[in-house]
């Protein structure tokens, strides 16, 4: 259809005409004119929130990069990267940097590889389904807030796990105070947000062509097969997603951690976000700017990293 | 080779059942336990929340906790504790919701529009700006915290409910759902209510968001959720004691006043569940049509 139209645009360029011409000025004017007219109702729309968005996330965290080069906001000499690395050599951040990386390491394979698990099962015959569906969702709108007492209880030094340990002789452990305290954070974790991965992955798998799978079937190919070979490779770019997006939402497990101790947990909760409110505290301009930024280059790194792989298997699973 | 299959599937139901049970028990608790009596709260949980003074030294403290699911006795006296006495409480709820209930409504607002823009006109600069929208969105608050706190302190609003609302309201979370819901309206709808003769205000209105309201239902349930559950923003921009929300007042309860605790936290739950209940069809589409991140 393209190709036709241009081979018409041609066949008028050729006999041209004083008329036509003018009206191809008058056309383009017109255009120039939609064009301009398209750019300003864009503008109106777009207007508000960019200029909201600019006010309080563009212009504040310019002045926030600016803040980490140079020394105080009082003496304002240029100092480069002086103050990244005396954040980097703060023990404080390390501790949390550290911290925050290993909350990572351990729940985002947690979180999806369970995930899926969870979409697998709602896909096999078994009754109830969309009351299962909407069991594993619930936790996702229960306020964090209103469930750290129930977290308290059972992991208490006294508390039910405890006690449940106990009949298998296991020696009471002060779970949140002690080396295990991330795995106890771990199933808070899990336990908020499966379910909402979960229906990421229930909506990739409905979408995998069914033709295909039942080819598999006739030709006797076996579930686990068809698993790998079918599901997960449609599933790539989902897997993705949700290891990314569990990799955001651990960063903000600060928040659960926060509600179950406090502002001064044990060492190994300690969190990014801790040492931001600790600078806060202080308001050390430099040390919070200059952490905001590195995680933000680190945000960045990640993203990047996301719609590079999301171009690598989108086109695996359209070709 | 039938019987296996049986055999199967009530395995899967079982295991079903009980990663049900595990999602499903700390709510149920609290719920339930929020129907005991000051009492057998203290009886069955006095380890764990130390310094509860037990009274007079009279009533029994159980020497480790007792889990437990159903009350000894049903009282509604924790409820008529927080709803009547410690009108305290009540404060912190409204506290949260005044806070809330703006931030979905102008978010929604301003990105109604916004995405409205985004799916009208496509180009390069557009397009980049839509990216830079993504990649904000998927900031952390530890990043967003910081310019947030700067600009507050500028306009003078740190400390007020304005220093939460007005960042809250910008946020690009619900403009990236609504664009990529709005993008699946059929481009034929547009044209045809601008052959019309339709303003682009009027195809917005009467097209656009009559066509995402379940995308709009969704969103809201989304961003209600997240900014009823905030802690991060009111602990840094609105330390005033007397007006930060319930979410963050909750983990400051007294040791001596857990039974009113587990009333606070099925109340605070409740306007969240009912939306649930209500919106989860439209939830779940929402979700799954988040998909991936680009435009």
């Amino acid at each position: 259809m393209k190709i036709g139209k241009a081979g018409g645009t041609k066949k008028k360029n050729g006999e041209k005409t004083a008329a036509s011409k003018q009206r191809t000025a008058r056309r383009a004017w017109d255009q120039g004119n939609e064009r301009l007219r398209d750019t300003l109702c864009s503008m109106g729309f777009l207007g508000p929130s960019v200029t909201g968005v600019a006010l309080f996330f563009i212009v504040p965290f310019l002045v926030v990069v600016y803040y980490s080069v140079i020394r105080s906001p009082i003496n304002p000499e240029f100092v480069f990267l002086d103050n990244f690395k005396a954040v980097l050599q703060n023990t404080s951040f390390r501790t949390a940097a550290k911290n925050t990386a290993m909350f990572s390491v351990i729940a985002v394979p947690l979180a999806v590889v369970l995930s899926l698990s969870l979409a697998l099962l709602l896909e096999c015959r078994i009754p109830c389904k969309s009351l299962f569906r909407t069991f594993f969702l619930s936790p996702m709108m229960v306020p964090v807030a209103s469930v750290v007492l129930i977290w308290q209880v059972v992991f208490h030094y006294r508390g039910t796990f405890n006690v449940i340990l106990a009949n298998f002789g296991v020696e009471a452990v002060d779970w949140l105070n002690s080396p295990y305290c991330l795995m106890v954070i771990v199933i808070l974790f899990l336990w908020k947000n499966l379910g909402y991965n979960m229906i990421l992955f229930m909506a990739a798998l409905n979408n995998i062509p069914k033709e295909l799978l039942e080819v598999a079937d006739v030709e006797g190919a076996s579930a686990a097969h068809k698993f790998f070979n079918i599901k997960l490779r449609y599933l790539s770019p989902t897997v993705l997603f949700v290891a990314i997006l569990s990799i955001i939402n651990s960063f903000k497990v600060f928040r659960e951690i926060y509600l179950l101790t406090g502002n001064y947990p044990y060492d190994g909760l300690y969190m990014m976000q801790h040492f931001m409110n600790n600078t806060f505290n202080n308001l050390d301009y430099q040390k919070m700017s200059t952490a905001a930024v590195l995680m933000a280059l680190v945000m960045v790194a990640l993203i990047a990293l996301l719609f590079k792989a999301e171009d690598i298997f989108g086109k695996d699973v359209e070709g | 080779m039938k019987k296996k299959r049986y055999f199967g599937r009530f395995a899967l139901t079982v295991l079903a059942a009980g990663f049900a049970l595990a999602f499903l028990l700390p709510t149920v608790l609290t719920i339930s336990n929020s129907f005991m009596t000051q009492s057998e709260i203290s009886a069955n949980y006095g380890k764990v929340f130390s310094n509860v003074s037990g009274s007079d030294g009279k009533t029994y403290i159980a020497e480790t906790v007792n889990l437990k699911f159903i009350p000894d006795k049903v009282s509604l006296s924790q409820y008529i504790n927080v709803l009547i006495r410690s009108p305290d409480y009540l404060l912190k709820f409204w506290n949260s919701a005044i806070l809330v209930v703006p931030i979905v409504l102008l978010q929604l607002a301003v990105a109604s529009v916004t995405a409205f823009g985004f799916t009208r006109w496509r180009g390069k600069v557009r397009a980049f700006l839509f990216f830079f929208y993504v990649i904000l969105m998927l900031m952390p608050t530890q990043v967003t915290l910081v310019p947030n706190y700067l600009v507050s302190g500028w306009l003078g609003i740190l400390n007020t409910r304005w220093a939460i609302i007005f960042p809250g309201m910008f946020a690009p979370f619900s403009v990236f759902l609504l664009t990529k819901s709005m993008r699946r309206i059929p481009g034929s709808l547009i044209e045809a209510a601008k052959l019309d003769g339709s303003s682009e205000w009027q195809v917005f209105k009467d097209i656009c968001l009559p066509q995402c309201r379940s995308a709009l239902y969704s969103v809201a349930i989304l961003v209600f959720i997240d900014y009823w559950n905030m802690v991060e923003q009111p602990i840094v921009l609105l330390p005033d004691a007397a007006q930060q929300p319930l979410s963050v007042y909750l983990s400051t309860i007294n040791a001596n006043e857990v039974g009113l605790a587990f009333a606070i936290a099925t109340i605070y739950m409740v306007p969240c569940l009912l939306l649930f209940l209500h919106g989860e069809d439209y939830l779940v589409e929402g979700i799954a049509h988040q998909g991936s991140v680009k435009g």
